[in-house]
């Protein structure tokens, strides 16, 4: 534990990624094969279960810091981490652990067999022998919300440099259905067949966003089609078997049943990269319906008829067991265009269109019919080019609409977490009705941490009323708030909900009276809903 | 009940048997400071009262003020009241101010921490039947580690900086906080840069007597390269700006309490965060008050609310005084507040 906590604290104190990335590769350098299989299990969301309540954990941690549980609360709420409240309000260990991170982690793991009063008293002996880094990295392993900075990417960096191998290579094998219970770090790391696992998909290959078409050349080199908002998916049959990965890496094979008959649909060996959206038998129906299906691990026959879903497939990355990714993109098109021609109607997948264009501005206007495709704007990929692992620059371009925008009325400010503890972030924003302001939306993001400082400061000193965590601000400041897309929703006061809201801007040249109204949202919904 | 010895008023802490005020934060007629930060010592007073020590900061500061001084544990008789200072331990000069009327005693802590730092004069608690206390740090994540172990933390980070070619630059408060630094900097490890205005406050330190390392002051004609392995101490303002790059690949520190916390320190934008505070932390906050034996306490600047409960739960008559230092909010301070 101690290597690991130490990592932790070179990595926490600094924002440079070549010396967070000289931290892991050292550590994978030279721990035991035991806590690199479990770092990087860390390090790509494979944590172990969680073996305790948080709420549990709140009660023993004041207790033994020998304050009121209120008293914890409200030291986490300025914390803004539980993990690093409980380290800090904990009196001095009396001991110390020289023991490894595996050792810690089936420490923990052994404890959900246990009793609620046997994991008090292992818990509260194994605070007593952690210092504050070790305990807090502890706490996070109990509580299961690691996040310190290092990404998956960044792993696999480090991780590179300390084993010789490619970067792309490992990051293929990190991917997929796996955890420490079953494999090891030889096997998984060095192993000679990292296509062992059928259910093993391909890292994804992601877009950057873009704003200007003329630095790309000819027309002619790209390829464009619709940018959905669906879920991107790789759907992998092989052996007989189906399995959907999100981007995210989570298996989702089983929230899809609809998919299942593609397991025989399509030949053995097939890879293929898209996007799942809920299908109304001609076009996507909004996120909102997909949203319903995501949340459902297993799905009642009504929704599953409501709100079928489907794969728009458009890319090929394996077919007879071959791996395509060097391919040319035209001819991975090519190849699937002609593998989907075979399929029955009836198969819950097809390709995803290619828009035709013969020079950039038709391309321009037909991004400007984007809401009416039900898409979110374009995509525009190089014809000659591989697929990717990660988020490459130059062959892949994301060139989205530009959002829809409304002014609105903050109304409600809370405070954020982690590294926005203490500072109020998340606010409610409100749209005029007569003289009425209705709570439409609420949004995070968007504005610097200068803004929000200043925000903050200003939320201290016209907080008119405190529900609990959330204060009632006097309604003064206007926001430029800008959305994705908007739908009718009956659980809204404002019955309406948005996709995506976010800050755009601060806008203190204008006065609330300045600010839009709920007609006006209205309307866009009829618009754009 | 008579009338208490201080009341607050708009403009300040106010005691009507002597008609003065204590910190005010408009102007008064005759104000009492308590050490020269710039949220307890304003401009604008027609007469000021101080320790000696404090003083020279305070007109280094604010001017050419018309005022008086006292040595600590100095009587003074003020219309019907008794004043005196009493070491805060806070930066060099800082005083608690006792107030006496008619045997009723009440103590105005300013802004204080109980552990020595070797610098300036350390806290002494006075006993008191009302205490009007400071609680910036008054939660009890709050727990500073001896300031030794923070000054080895210091200089390791700046001898490794020094090895790898980096300059170290430490943000820290010009008055205090920069000082007390100095103070704990391994001076054998490389030349020590100061930016003007901790230069300017050290000056008037050095001339009362306080003993701080040898410093170079960082002026435009200062050839910056010529000081490899130095470490600069500068106001917090400066991280991130174009001042602080002309000195090459840097490593960036910031001193103060707030650091405790990792969302703090991350914010920050610094490479490094180094826990020292000129504030007590949780426990020396209740040591403190525990020590002057107060009945009732009076609580300001800091996580007030939150603080007084818990008194009250530990059986203690306690109260929010909403003061304008600081802010008068519990939860002000780690992005306003440099000073702690």
């Amino acid at each position: 534990m101690k290597r690991f906590a130490a990592l932790f604290t070179v990595i926490d104190q600094t924002t440079r990624t070549s010396a967070k990335v000289a931290a892991l590769a050292d550590y994978f350098a030279t721990a035991p094969d035991e806590d690199k299989l479990w770092t990087i299990a860390i390090f790509s969301g494979r944590r172990p279960k969680r073996a305790v309540t948080t709420t549990r954990l709140r009660d023993w941690a004041a207790e033994a810091a020998g304050i009121s549980l209120w008293l914890f609360e409200d030291a986490y709420a300025v914390v803004g981490d539980l993990a690093e409240t409980i380290a800090l309000v904990l009196p001095p260990a009396t001991g110390s652990a020289d023991d490894s991170l595996s050792f810690w982690i089936n420490h923990l793991r052994d404890l959900g067999d246990s009793d609620d009063e046997a994991r008090k008293v292992a818990v509260l002996a194994a605070w007593d022998r952690l210092d504050t880094t070790e305990r807090l990295v502890f706490n996070k392993l109990l509580t299961g919300g690691f996040r310190m900075g290092v990404s998956q990417k960044l792993m696999t960096r480090a991780l590179a440099q300390a084993t010789g191998q490619p970067e792309a290579e490992l990051a293929h094998r990190l991917m997929g259905n796996w955890s420490p219970d079953t494999t090891s770090f030889a096997t998984l790391i060095e192993a000679d067949d990292p296509a062992a696992d059928l259910s093993r998909p391909y890292p994804f290959c992601l877009a950057h966003g873009i704003d200007d078409l003329d630095a790309l050349g000819p027309v002619t080199d790209w390829q464009a089609e619709w940018k959905w908002d669906g879920i991107r998916a790789q759907v992998i049959a092989r052996g007989g078997a189906l399995h959907v990965w999100s981007r995210g890496e989570e298996l989702m094979t089983d929230r899809f049943p609809e998919l299942a008959r593609l397991a025989g649909d399509l030949p053995g060996g097939t890879v293929l990269d898209g996007e799942l959206v809920a299908w109304d038998g001609t076009a996507p129906l909004p996120f909102a319906a997909l949203q319903k299906r995501i949340t459902r691990k297993t799905v009642p026959k009504k929704l599953l008829a409501e709100t079928p879903v489907i794969l728009l497939a458009y890319d090929l990355l394996e077919a007879g067991g071959a791996d395509l990714r060097a391919t040319p993109l035209q001819d991975r098109r090519t190849a699937m265009d002609r593998m989907l021609a075979s399929l029955p109607p009836d198969a819950p997948l097809r390709p995803s269109p290619l828009i035709a264009a013969t020079d950039w501005d038709s391309l321009r206007a037909q991004r400007g019919t984007a809401r009416q495709m039900k898409a979110e704007g374009l995509m525009i990929k190089r014809l000659s080019s591989p697929y990717q692992v990660g988020r490459k620059r130059g062959d892949w371009w994301k060139w989205k609409l530009d959002p829809l925008t409304v002014d609105a009325v903050m109304i409600y400010a809370q405070a954020g977490h982690g590294r926005r503890a203490n500072l109020f972030t998340d606010f409610t924003f409100a749209v005029w009705q007569g003289n009425d302001l209705v709570p439409f939306t609420k949004a995070y993001s968007g504005l610097t941490d200068a803004e929000f400082g200043q925000i903050t400061r200003w939320v201290r000193q016209n907080t008119l009323q405190r529900f609990g965590p959330v204060r009632q601000v006097t309604p003064h400041h206007v926001f430029e708030i800008a959305f994705e897309g908007i739908q009718e929703s009956p659980r809204h006061k404002s019955g309406i909900a948005l996709r995506f809201p976010r800050m755009l801007r601060w806008r203190q040249d204008k006065t609330v009276d300045q600010a839009d109204t709920l007609d006006h949202l209205r309307e866009m919904l009829a618009q754009y809903g | 009940m008579a009338t208490p010895v201080l009341t607050l008023t708009d403009r300040g802490l106010y005691c009507a048997a002597g008609d003065f005020f204590i910190d005010p934060w408009r102007p008064v007629d005759r104000a009492l400071i308590t050490h020269a930060h710039a949220d307890h010592a304003r401009p604008g007073h027609r007469r000021y009262l101080c320790t000696d020590a404090c003083m020279p900061v305070m007109r280094h500061r604010l001017g050419d003020i018309t005022g008086d001084t006292i040595r600590y544990g100095e009587t003074r008789r003020i219309g019907d009241a008794t004043v005196s200072f009493h070491p805060a331990g806070h930066v060099p000069g800082s005083a608690q101010i006792r107030v006496e009327v008619a045997g009723e005693v009440w103590v105005v802590s300013g802004d204080y921490k109980t552990e020595p730092d070797g610098l300036c004069e350390p806290y002494e608690p006075v006993r008191c039947h009302s205490f009007i206390s400071e609680c910036t740090f008054g939660l009890p994540v709050f727990r500073w580690q001896p300031q030794t172990i923070v000054a080895a933390q210091i200089n390791a980070w700046w001898a490794e900086n020094a090895a790898q070619g980096r300059v170290s630059l430490l943000a820290a408060y010009s008055l205090g906080k920069a000082q007390r630094l100095l103070h704990l900097l391994d001076p054998a490890i490389g030349p020590i840069l100061t930016h003007a205005a901790v230069e300017n406050t050290n000056a008037v330190l050095r001339a009362q007597g306080l003993a701080l390392p040898d410093t170079i002051r960082i002026t435009p004609e200062l050839d910056r390269k010529a000081h490899p392995g130095a470490l600069i101490v500068a106001p917090p303002a400066v991280l991130g700006s174009p001042w602080a790059r002309r000195f090459g690949p840097l490593s960036t520190g910031f001193a103060s309490g707030w650091m405790q916390m990792r969302g703090v320190r991350r914010r920050r934008a610094a490479d490094r965060g180094f826990v020292i505070s000129d504030h007590a932390d949780w426990a020396g906050l209740l040591e403190a008050i525990k020590a002057t034996g107060a009945e009732s306490l009076y609580l300001t600047h800091g996580y007030t609310e939150i603080f007084t409960r818990h008194l009250r739960e530990s059986g203690h008559d306690a109260h929010v005084l909403a003061t304008e230092y600081g802010g008068e909010d519990g939860d002000d301070g780690p992005d306003t507040g440099d000073a702690a």
